[in-house]
């Protein structure tokens, strides 16, 4: 049995059929860089300005109705300049089966604003990013970390951290 | 006339019975090992063996160790049993803190035993850095025998003890506690 990647019908290079990327087209066309499709998932990278007003927008929409956010992470790419983070968010529509991928790039030190006020499920996971990466989030009702202990010093999933840690053993 | 037999042997009288010649320490020994009552609670995988080998079929029950106490004022025994992170170091020192003398630490498994696979800046290498440990138990996790036999071997450690108090343990010296930062 092969595994079925292509189950919504978004497959290689026709990223531009998922509804979620026609109606960002269609509504905020000066925020999308890029979009792209893989192992039939499609993504789409905007502008940090105006994030939470696409993602207000996504969840409201009567055609995608993005109503669960599963996953609010980041990625840190030091090698490349201007944009060395990158938050991404896994949006899940529970009544039209969709997933899609909103990714923002950052540049070192830039703040995004809050997507709690949405997703009520951002505010531990904004922390979280905060805990592992450092990146602030304007406007976030709790900014502190979640995971390590609060007197930890650095942000472990930085590429400049490293690996095993900084206490001796 | 018959003749009565002049002694019949009736077996020791009653006082005679009831005299025990032994030390203090042995009967103070004796009542610690014999009923162990570890305190609830498991920190990872390891916790899942421990579980094992209090239901049925490893029933520590047999052995006087059934009692997993739910409160650390009425447990003798801490089995540390999983990874011990930073973030829950203080808590498990606090509850061992709260546990009344006599009390005794099992280190259960390669995590608490020396940090196991997690050489990172999130887990304490070891639960002996924040805890006097008296038996290290090997494995990943170890098999319910294993506790038992870790378990009978603290038993021996506290049949050795005299003047009714556990010998003195000490914790490993190096520890300065969670994320000290060293120059990298």
């Amino acid at each position: 049995m092969t595994a079925n990647w292509d189950r919504q019908g978004f497959g290689e290079g026709e990223p531009e059929k998922h509804p979620a990327v026609a109606a960002i087209r269609n509504d905020f066309p000066s925020s999308i860089l890029e979009v792209e499709s893989s192992c039939g998932q499609v993504w789409a990278a905007v502008t940090p300005a105006n994030v939470v007003e696409i993602l207000t927008f996504l969840k409201n929409n009567q055609e995608l109705q993005f109503d669960f956010l599963s996953d609010l992470t980041a990625i840190h790419w030091p090698e490349r300049p201007g944009a060395e983070f990158e938050i991404v968010y896994q949006l899940y529509s529970t009544s039209k089966h969709l997933r899609f991928r909103l990714k923002v790039p950052l540049k070192e030190g830039q703040e995004v604003e809050t997507a709690s006020d949405v997703w009520q499920t951002a505010d531990w996971l904004e922390r979280e990013v905060y805990d592992m990466f450092g990146i602030r989030f304007e406007g976030h009702p709790d900014q502190r970390r979640i995971l390590n202990p609060d007197g930890f010093e650095g942000h472990p999933l930085r590429k400049e951290f490293p690996l095993q840690g900084r206490v001796r053993w | 006339m018959s003749k009565k037999p002049t002694s019949v042997y009736k077996g020791p009288g009653p006082k005679e019975a009831n005299v025990v010649l032994t030390s203090a320490s042995t009967v103070m020994n004796w009542a610690q090992r014999s009923s162990l009552w570890p305190l609830t609670f498991g920190l990872a995988c390891c916790a899942i063996e421990m579980i094992s080998a209090a239901a049925a079929r490893y029933d520590m029950a047999r052995f006087g160790w059934e009692v997993f106490r739910a409160s650390p004022r009425q447990a003798d025994l801490m089995i540390v049993a999983g990874t011990v992170t930073n973030k829950m170091a203080p808590v498990v020192k606090k509850l061992y803190d709260q546990m009344a003398e006599p009390k005794w630490v099992i280190a259960m498994g390669s995590c608490a035993t020396c940090g196991g696979i997690f050489q990172t800046y999130s887990v304490v290498p070891g639960v002996s850095h924040i805890l006097p440990v008296d038996v290290y138990i090997p494995g990943c996790p170890p098999r319910p025998e294993a506790l038992i036999h870790g378990i009978m071997t603290l038993q021996m450690k506290i049949d050795g003890q005299v003047n009714f108090a556990a010998q003195p343990r000490r914790i490993e010296p190096g520890y300065r506690g969670p994320n000290k930062e060293e120059a990298v």
